[in-house]
């Protein structure tokens, strides 16, 4: 982890305060994000969060409407600034009838230093069959091409736009395997998903992103932390709000007689509540999840009653 | 594709090195790439390639051939058509090659993933417009030959020479038509439009049948429609009087152009970040 964070470098790709607006929709609300040279960076959050506004401004897909994106301290906007990137956006599909190195010798001309179509073909597991039209390709074997296409420039810095969505479980545990050999040989990945395990199995920052803000930044194990990551449930009289106030009590909830509490760690909260009722039962303390802390992190204050109901 | 893979890589990916000279991208090399997938692309979806280049000739034999011996003005019908097929061939492969591969391609993302790249915007629409040459080019050859050797057509060089050249240019309106058409519409309605769009279009401006044989509310319109200006141009050439004169006919055309790049630039930023590239 320490390795790859190297605060000093000059971050491959940065948003400082970018706002991104689609008429009443705010999509991106003041973000600031950076990512450093050999950083594995997932940028998770449920569908609509923001998070390919945000890759389409760092690719200059799209200006911001205030703050800035930049590549590499370049703006993005510029064909130039792009050069030393490459990016697997969602819904790309390429033409059905050109063939996989058709594709890729054509992408390949757009950048200084490309890879040989060869090795951009045996990074992908294309291996046999280069003339294949993408149109009789499976599934997985066409994500793959768009994967190889992301590559074929030999990019320093690699954006994977929801890489997986739509590919069943082994296709998709074949990319990651892919994306994990790029990540040993120095690459630095920006990484948006809404699958949790995805950005566990290859981020080595997670940023958790919603409805256009940042709300969680931080190693796997410290978002957990964050949002809490023991679950104590009992039936008891002790209220809701004498409970969130103990220290490491992220949250806490009512639910008929019982009361739900997420907190940091489990023990002070079970000390407090034995203390303070005679009475209690039921009393269960679990684990909670990087799922679970995914989901409390993520919960909006206005659909927290329908949960509780 | 073994041109492509003995380009400069580097195996070593990673360490461009001080000592090593910044790599260069050859954009001659680009262009001519893009330039060939796109014609390639297209010539294996016979559903693009067989209508767009034998439409024109079969209704050329049709008409021109069958008719050939009646006179348009001061010259055979073979002759008149062969301008007026000429034009209507020209105009579909650029309608459609902007029209629907734009649309298409919007849909598809492919323009939005190759807009991620360092590709000049440029070369995309350098290609489609490659595109639209190389089609008309095989159109005009095939109508000439047929022109030539079936239909009795005899003109002066410089007369084949002019009737080759001002078609081929005249495909420049229909392009930044077509373009418009391709942000306007949706990936999946683009064929249907572009064809409501082109066959009357054709028709009302005499491209099927002179448009001295058309009816008097037909001849009206055709004025407004930019196909009639390419058509009397090029018929022009072969020595049958314009019905306007050339500069109007010339000016028509530039102005096709003008206002089919502002709807296509006004079509492109309103589309900005909605679902297509």
């Amino acid at each position: 982890m320490s390795l790859h964070s190297n605060p000093t470098a000059h971050p491959a790709a940065e948003l400082v305060q970018a706002a991104k607006r689609y008429g009443d929709v705010v999509a991106l609300d003041g973000v600031d994000l950076a990512v450093r040279p050999g950083e594995v960076v997932a940028l998770l959050g449920p569908n609509g969060a923001g998070k390919t506004t945000a890759v389409s401004l760092l690719l200059g897909l799209l200006a911001p409407d205030g703050g800035q994106a930049q590549l590499f301290g370049q703006n993005p906007r510029s064909p130039a600034a792009r050069m030393r990137a490459g990016a697997m956006l969602q819904v790309s599909k390429v033409p059905d009838t050109l063939t996989v190195a058709e594709h890729l010798t054509l992408f390949a001309s757009y950048y200084p230093a490309p890879l040989p179509v060869a090795e951009a073909v045996a990074l992908a597991g294309l291996e046999g069959l280069e003339r294949r039209h993408y149109g009789k390709l499976s599934g997985g074997q066409k994500q793959r091409l768009i994967f190889a296409l992301a590559l074929i420039g030999d990019p320093d810095l690699l954006f994977l736009d929801e890489p997986t969505v739509g590919l069943d479980v082994a296709s998709r545990r074949t990319l990651w395997e892919r994306i994990r050999e790029l990540v040993q040989r120095g690459r630095t990945v920006l990484l948006t998903t809404h699958y949790l395990e995805e950005a566990e199995a290859l981020a080595d920052r997670i940023v958790v992103i919603d409805r256009g803000r940042i709300i969680a930044e931080g190693t796997p194990s410290e978002i957990e932390a964050r949002a809490g990551s023991r679950r104590v449930r009992c039936r008891t009289r002790v209220e809701v709000g004498e409970v969130l106030a103990l220290d490491g009590v992220v949250r806490a909830e009512r639910r008929g007689d019982e009361i739900e509490v997420l907190a940091t760690a489990a023990e002070p909260v079970v000390r407090h509540l034995l203390a303070h009722d005679p009475h209690l039962a039921r009393l269960e303390v679990r684990g909670a999840g990087l799922e679970e802390a995914f989901l409390t992190l993520t919960r909006h204050d206005d659909d927290s009653n329908q949960e509780a109901a | 594709m073994n041109a492509a893979t003995s380009t400069t890589a580097t195996t070593a990916a990673h360490d461009h090195g001080a000592n090593t000279p910044v790599p260069r991208r050859n954009l001659l090399r680009l262009y001519a790439l893009e330039a060939k997938m796109e014609c390639l692309k297209l010539l294996r979806v016979p559903a693009f390639a067989v209508p767009s280049i034998a439409f024109p000739w079969v209704f050329y034999c049709l008409f021109g051939l069958t008719f050939g011996k009646g006179s348009v003005g001061s010259t055979t019908m073979a002759t008149y058509l062969l301008a007026s097929y000429g034009a209507f061939g020209v105009i579909g492969v650029s309608l459609f090659g902007f029209g629907v591969g734009v649309a298409t391609e919007r849909g598809q993302g492919w323009m939005l993933l190759k807009r991620a790249t360092p590709m000049p915007p440029g070369a995309y629409f350098t290609a489609k417009t490659a595109l639209a040459v190389v089609f008309s080019t095989v159109i005009l050859s095939g109508l000439f030959a047929l022109g030539a050797f079936a239909g009795g057509v005899v003109m002066e060089t410089w007369q084949w020479v002019s009737l080759a050249g001002v078609l081929l240019t005249g495909a420049v309106p229909f392009c930044a038509l077509g373009l418009a058409l391709g942000y306007v519409s949706g990936p999946n309605s683009a064929p249907a439009v572009v064809n409501l769009i082109y066959l009357p279009m054709s028709f009302a401006s005499g491209l099927w049948i002179p448009i001295q044989a058309l009816p008097g509310w037909v001849q009206a319109v055709a004025p407004w429609l930019p196909p009639y200006h390419l058509n009397q141009l090029a018929v022009g050439i072969l020595g049958v009087e314009m019905q306007m004169a050339a500069w109007q006919h010339v000016g028509a055309l530039v102005l096709s152009t003008v206002i089919g790049l502002a709807l296509a630039r006004f079509a492109y930023v309103r589309d900005r970040g909605k679902t297509y590239g």
